[in-house]
């Protein structure tokens, strides 16, 4: 008994290493690299690709899956054979920058916008709701209430809620 | 002036986008400017850069083929017209190559290392071929799509061009125009 015991321990031990490493490596598909990289002939992505081109680079990626390649080993090896336009994501420097740097730009335009219009906006109808003739206006510059209506209308409120 | 801000911001970003729009324009159009300089006679300069060596790890330009008569093919394992001029390129090239005149220079574009590899053992192509990673070769010929055959003379100039598929009455020519 003691001796089973001891030997199911030791084939437990020396599986578990090999049972950790597969856990550890993620199962690549090729549909899972496919919308990563791009059709470096057509520029678009390479789930979307039809023709030779797309098609002789999926035979490229299923070589290397079947070599057990990693995703990033993929994605290192593709841009190896293909260079870096095969990556869906644009470079980050050159002409690429601007992918990143554009949507960046016009936030920054939009909150630098806001942070000018805002207060103004703010400020516009404070400015306006005592009226010339004693009239209350509505914000938005819409006709106002005089002031024997709006006093009709604050009994009628008060009527109502009594 | 603070009324002016918004506006210029605007204006800016809109000239940004425009600006984006037409170098995306730009860069994906068809550049003949090398046809047009060969059919005015101009001859421009061969273009070059040092690239990988096919199943070698050997690197060769252009330049380097000096004094030499070459034959430069973009091409392609996926390409289907490839298949048809693969022989003629590699007729002209044991014609080149045995007068000591010049050789054929294949050049891979947008092709991966084991196919590329696979069409030149099938079609047992005897000349060195370089691997442009990239394209950035091919740009410069303008190239953005294959096959494409430039004809370089001695002098390293672009005497004759043909974007499609090649046929042997086009090397004869090509390659007595580089001669003379």
């Amino acid at each position: 008994m003691r001796r089973r015991l001891a030997v199911a321990t030791l084939l437990l031990a020396l599986l578990a290493p090999a049972g950790a490493a597969i856990a550890a490596t993620p199962k690549v598909d090729l549909v899972d690299i496919e919308d990563e990289v791009m059709c470096v002939d057509c520029g678009i992505p390479l789930n979307t690709a039809e023709g030779a081109q797309p098609d002789s680079e999926r035979d490229f990626i299923r070589g290397l899956i079947a070599q057990g390649k990693t995703k990033q080993q993929i994605k290192r090896a593709l841009v190896a054979e293909y260079g870096e336009d095969v990556l869906a994501l644009p470079e980050t420097s050159g002409v690429g920058i601007t992918a990143y740097a554009v949507p960046i730009a016009l936030a920054v335009a939009v909150i630098v916008a806001l942070a000018l219009l805002v207060p103004r906006w703010r400020r516009r109808p404070a400015a306006g709701m005592a009226g010339a003739d004693g009239a209350v206006v509505i914000p938005g510059g819409s006709p106002g209430l005089s002031q024997a209506d709006a006093a009709r209308l604050d009994e009628d409120l008060a009527r109502y809620e009594g | 002036m603070k009324r002016l801000l918004v506006p210029a911001l605007a204006a800016v970003v809109a000239f940004g986008l425009v600006g984006l729009l037409a170098y995306g324009l730009l860069s994906r159009s068809t550049d003949d400017s090398i046809e047009q300089a060969v059919a005015r006679g101009d001859f421009p300069r061969a273009p070059s850069a040092v690239l990988p060596v096919l199943g070698s790890d050997a690197t060769q330009s252009v330049a380097a083929l000096r004094g030499k008569v070459v034959v430069l093919n973009f091409w392609a394992s996926w390409c289907i017209p490839c298949r048809t001029e693969a022989p003629i390129l590699e007729r002209a090239h044991r014609r080149l190559s045995a007068s000591g005149a010049g050789t054929v220079l294949g050049v891979t574009y947008n092709d991966s290392t084991p196919a590329s590899q696979r069409f030149s053992d099938k079609y047992d192509m005897s000349f060195p071929i370089l691997r442009d990673v990239g394209t950035k070769l091919a740009e410069r010929y303008g190239t953005s799509r294959v096959p494409e055959t430039f004809v370089i003379d001695r002098r390293g100039r672009i005497v004759d061009v043909f974007r499609g598929q090649i046929d042997q009455s086009f090397i004869d020519r090509a390659l007595a125009k580089a001669r003379a």
